[in-house]
Order: structure tokens, then sequence, then C-alpha cells
């Protein structure tokens, strides 16, 4: 029996998520966040509290609270229902698998505004978010096309989900549009976070020549396996560059925090509405980190030209032509590949050495 | 730089080190098992030897001082596992898992102001002389950090204390026969307890060599699952110390060969590539059982089973 009490007691210890500071003032809104991941993880989860706590300073009269490590699935229902009930008044879920838990309680709540990021059901009180990331992928893309003195760009990738191919794909055009010759080699790890897989798959590409290493999984092992063998990497999720100063060129980043602050807005304003929102560049939810002090003014110069036209809407990094791995041509010249291609992307294009498998979903 | 035989050697050498965060689970399991405790915390002690062993490193600013306190913290914790299956007799699975559980509670815990730190001293290598010179082999295990080195040690004294020693006569009487061991005067409790204690120091000193060498930083559930695989790996080398290092060799291996695959651009799905530990393991299992028609192959008899001297 002890044994018993014992474990249950220990599985109550760890299975509690951590509520953090919960507000008082009855006058304010009250806004909460549901975290997949410890709030200060250095990656995913700490891009989103960062936007919390943009949101907290930047819209008077708001006050936020959070649950960390929320398991996705059913157990995820039980915490989001709980904040319904306290009466918040908006509530944002931050990983995808927190999708059909929250579809289930906003059912129930029609005057709770509710959402979720990166997933794509939605309710009248229910939107999605989530941001063009493959425009700051292609812009690093350039960068590492530019740097790389052995033509071996490492791409240490997580799982074969059309994002992720998205990413690649961005990235690589980049790559290839100011350095034919470099070729972007893919590994998938099947994992968000497994630093040990992560370590081992950049020093394969190491050991293969290659000079840059770019990171789409979640941990900074490959950065750090790349600053110790003197070679440059880019990261992930938030600046990275703590974790391998010398090595880090650039980061791709999140600014969750504008798209926090316009929904708090809206909702204020009582013009908030369900939507799609798949914000670029331009809308600031997405950017690159300083650049390392290796990065030369030309190369800045560049990508700043670009990064320009991508802000004033005049250029996409999918504009046509675009060929795919096998030199088929995909996007005709003066076209772009649509949204809805965009978020199904499940092909390679031209400059990428490595296969997509088969997903099971 | 980049002709075919430097990849190789540079990938094995790489697979040695990821290796050995696999090894020294494995080889303290082993004992831990051949004694008749079961320990399914084996991910949990790691965890807490990666975390306490990453601060203490941090700390004194020094890896090795970082190991040993990460063991020690892996060996505390394993404990707990011994005074639930040893002294209260309780079922030695629940207790293992909970022991799992509570690692990654606590790690998550008292982790928290030390993730996004990274352990800036670097480990150095050194080559063994003469040995370091043979082709291959000298490359690829005799250039390697002091930790390394003392997981070669540790296996052959292990393997060599286990099968030509009383004190391993002992230890694998407890887990074969408690009673006519109890019988013959050898304290069942106290080796059960030690040889728990001694797979928890090993355990953390896995995990702490996860984060104070192979990656050398903190962040939450940083072990990844390894601490099951150390497990497999147990029955994989058949309870002797001496296999132990061809499983841990083999799947840190494993990875290096199947990113080097799909690095080339290889069109086998990398599921199927990422599969291959697990079904070599299934079949050796398979096959030291009916191809060498060894009924016995290493399980201990009394394996999981608690020991009470009252009982008849």
């Amino acid at each position: 029996m002890k044994k018993f009490l014992l474990a249950i007691l220990v599985l109550a210890f760890v299975f509690t998520p951590v509520f953090g500071g919960v507000g008082h003032a009855a006058d304010k809104m009250k806004v909460a966040f549901i975290y997949v991941g410890p709030h200060n993880d250095g990656g995913w989860t700490q891009a989103h509290d960062n936007g919390r706590i943009y949101l907290e300073k930047h819209v008077p009269g708001v006050i936020t609270s959070y649950s960390e490590n929320v398991p996705e699935g059913a157990p995820a229902e039980k915490v989001i229902r709980d904040y319904a009930n306290q009466g918040y008044k908006v509530i944002f879920a931050t990983s995808f698998g927190f999708m059909d838990p929250m579809y289930n309680v906003a059912k129930d709540y029609p005057n709770v505004i509710f959402e979720h990021c990166a997933g794509y059901k939605t309710r009248k009180n229910m939107g999605t978010y989530f941001g063009r990331m493959y425009q700051p992928d292609y812009l690093a893309g350039i960068i590492a096309g530019f740097m790389t003195k052995s033509n071996y760009i490492g791409f240490v990738a997580p799982f074969s989900i059309p994002e992720v191919v998205r990413e690649i794909d961005a990235f690589t055009i980049g790559v290839q549009e100011v350095n034919k010759k470099a070729k972007v080699h893919v590994i998938w790890t099947n994992s968000w976070f497994d630093p040990v897989k992560e370590a081992n798959a950049a020093n394969t590409f190491l050991a293969n020549g290659a000079d840059i290493i770019a990171s789409g999984t979640d941990s900074p092992a490959p950065l750090q396996a790349a600053e110790k063998k003197g070679k440059y990497s880019i990261g992930y999720d938030s600046d990275m560059a703590k974790f391998a100063p010398k090595s880090v060129l650039t980061s791709r980043i999140w600014h969750w925090g504008i798209f926090y602050a316009r929904a708090v807005k809206e909702v204020k304003a009582g013009t908030w509405k369900s939507t799609e929102y798949w914000g670029g560049m331009k809308d600031g939810i997405i950017s690159l980190a300083p650049y390392g002090p290796m990065v030369p003014e030309k190369v800045k110069a560049y990508v700043k030209k670009r990064k320009d036209q991508i802000l004033a809407g005049t250029f996409d990094p999918f504009d046509g032509p675009i060929y795919d791995q096998k030199g088929k041509l995909r996007v005709k010249k003066g076209q772009q590949l649509s949204d809805k291609d965009k978020l199904s992307l499940q092909w390679f294009v031209q400059g990428v050495v490595g296969s997509i498998p088969k997903s099971g979903s | 730089m980049t002709s075919q035989s430097s990849i190789f050697v540079t990938l094995s050498s790489t697979a040695v080190r990821s290796g050995t965060i696999l090894l020294l689970p494995t080889l303290g399991e082993i004992f831990a098992e051949r004694a008749g405790i079961l320990n399914l915390g084996i991910e949990g002690m790691m965890i807490i030897g990666a975390l306490f062993g990453f601060i203490a490193g941090f700390v004194t600013k020094n890896p090795y001082i970082g190991f040993v306190v990460g063991m020690i913290a892996g060996g505390l914790s394993a404990l707990i596992h011994a005074f639930v299956s040893i002294t209260l007799r309780g079922n030695q699975i629940v207790s293992g898992l909970a022991l799992t559980i509570f690692g990654l509670g606590i790690t998550n815990f008292f982790g928290q102001p030390w993730i996004n730190r990274k352990f800036t001293i670097p480990v150095k290598d050194y080559a063994i002389p003469g040995l370091s010179k043979i082709p291959y082999v000298g490359q690829i295990f005799f250039h390697q950090d002091l930790f390394v080195y003392f997981s070669y040690v540790l296996m052959i004294a292990m393997w060599f204390m286990l099968f030509k020693t009383k004190l391993g006569v002992h230890l694998r009487a407890v887990g074969e026969n408690a009673r006519a061991s109890d019988a013959m005067g050898v304290n069942v409790n106290r080796n059960r307890y030690f040889w728990t204690f001694f797979g928890g120091l090993l355990a953390g000193g896995g995990g702490a060599y996860l984060t104070l060498v192979y990656a050398p930083f903190w962040l939450d559930g940083i072990t990844a699952g390894r601490g099951w695989i150390a497990l497999a790996l147990v029955i994989f080398a058949m309870w002797n110390p001496l296999y132990a290092f061809i499983g841990a060799y083999l799947f840190g291996g494993i990875d290096a060969l199947q990113f080097q695959l799909q690095a080339s651009g290889t069109t086998i799905p990398s599921s199927l590539l990422n599969m291959q530990p697990y079904l070599l393991t299934l079949i050796v299992v398979v096959a030291a059982t009916i191809v060498l028609r060894k009924r016995h192959i290493g399980t201990p008899r009394e394996l999981g089973e608690p020991y009470d001297r009252e009982e008849r």
C-alpha cells in the first residue's frame, strides 16, 4: 500500500502544471497562455512567453497567467476549461497538439475568445495564428550561400511535415540564389527535441565537410557542435548566439508579442473576428536575430535589399521560376506558389540533397 | 579531409563518445539486475546525474568534479528504489517507474535557473602512447577523453569481478537464489542495496557525461529517453559487462550511420534506419534463446522478486 501512495504522490507532484502569476484586479482583462514546455526553455515556449510579457507591457489593463508543461491531448482540455471557468476573456494555446482540446472547450464558452497556434480548426470564437517563417529562412539561406566555402551546408530537421519542408526549401532558395554550387544536405532526427541526436546529426555533416549547420530543431546542440569544430551555424526559435557566439551567423526568431497585443486590443475594442492569421515579416511577427560579427557588410547589404522587397510585398521567396530536386519546373516565371500549396508543401527544391520520408498521417 | 576513410574514423570516434552515454548506465544496470533488482528508473537517475553533475561542473568549473557529483546524485536517487524494493519489498516495476517520473519532475523543478546555461570548459582528449598509433582502431578508440577511458577500465574490471572473484559469486548468487545465498551466509539485502546504489552511480555518470561533454548545456528532459535504451542494452548484452560495449557503440554508431546515409541523399526512409538498433536487440535475444538452444541467456533467475527471510 505504501508504495502506491508514494507513486501517486510522485505522480501528482509531477503532473500538476504550475500556475504562475494569477491576477487579482477585477477590472483588468484576464488573458491565459497554455505552454507545452517550461516558460524558459530557450526555444519555442520561451518565444511565446516573451510574447506574453510584451503583451502585458504594451496593452494597458491586461493581466496574464500561464500554465507550463501542459501535456498535449486530453489533460490540456481540463487546463483550458479551468481558465474559461475562472473568467479569462482570451486564451492562447501555443502548441499544435492543443487543437482538439481547445476546439472542444470553445464550443461550451461562446463568450470567451480562443486562439490556437499552428492549427487548422476554427470556430466563431476560435481563431488560429502562425507566422511565415519561410521569409527569414530564405534570408538566412542567402547568408549561408555567401559564407560557405566548402559548398556543403547541413540542415538538421525534425519531422517531414509541410512546415519544415517549407523552411528547408526557402532556405535552399536563398542559398542557391547567391551560390549555385552550394548544396543543402538534410538529416531528419524524427524528434523536436533530442540534443544527442541533434549533435550526432551535426557531427555527421561536419565529418563530411560541412562548414555551415542550420538547425530546425529546438535545442542548441547542433550549433555547439559546429562551434567546437570552428564552423558556422544558424539558429532557430530565439536568438541562440549566446550558446555558440563564435559560430552563430544569425537565428530565425519569433516575435509572438506583436500578434498577442494586436489580438487582445481587438478583443477589447470589440472588433475581434475569428481568422486564420499567417503573419509575415512586414507584420513583425518573425525576423532574423542580430548578425554575428563575422557576417561581412557586403552580405548584410544584399540581405537588406531582399528584406526590403519582402517588406514592401514586391518579392516572395517562392516566386517562380522554381525547380524541384529532379530539375522539373514547378512554379513558372512570373507566377508564385499559392498559400494553399505552401501550407501542404511536400517536395524539395533544386539544391537540396536528401529525401522526404512519407509521413504517417 | 573528406576522404571516405577519414569520414569513417571521425564518425566512429563520435559513435564511441555518444555510446559512452549509454555504456555507463548499461553497466550499472547489469550489476543491479545481476543482484536481482530490476530498476526501471535509469532514465530518472540519468537525468538527476545530468542536472546535478552540470551544476557542480558549472560552479567549480571542473568537469571531473561535476562528473563525480553527478554519479553521487544518481547513486542517492537509486537508494529510493532500493528502500522501496528491498526494505519495503515493494513492486519493483512500480517503484522504478516512479523513480523515472520523480527524476524528470525534480530536475524540471531544480533545473529552472539553469536552463539556457552552457558548460564552456572543454574536456581534453588524450592519445594513449602506442595504442593510438594502430591504424583506424587507435584513431577511433584511443584518442578519447578520460571519461571514455574510465568506461573501458570499468567494463573490464566489472567483468573480472563478476566472473572471477568471490565478490562476484556472491553478487550473482543473490540474484539467482536469494534464499540459498542467505543460508550460505551472504547478506542478501546488503548486497542488493549496494549494487542498486552502484547502478545509480553509473546511471548518474552517464547523464553527467551528456551535460558536461557531449551536449554541454542544461535543458529540461535532455536525456530524451536514453535510459530506456540502456535498459534494452542490458538484455542485448545478456547481462555480461564485456558485451555491453557492443550494444552501446552500435546504438551510438547507428545514428552516425543512418545520418550518413541520409546526408548523402539515400532514399531509404529514415524511420526504417532509426529502427535498426531495436531490431538488432530483438534478433540477439531470439538468436540466443533459439539458435543457441540456451534457455538461460544470463537473466538472473530471481530478477524483480523481493526477498523475505521470514517467508517460507
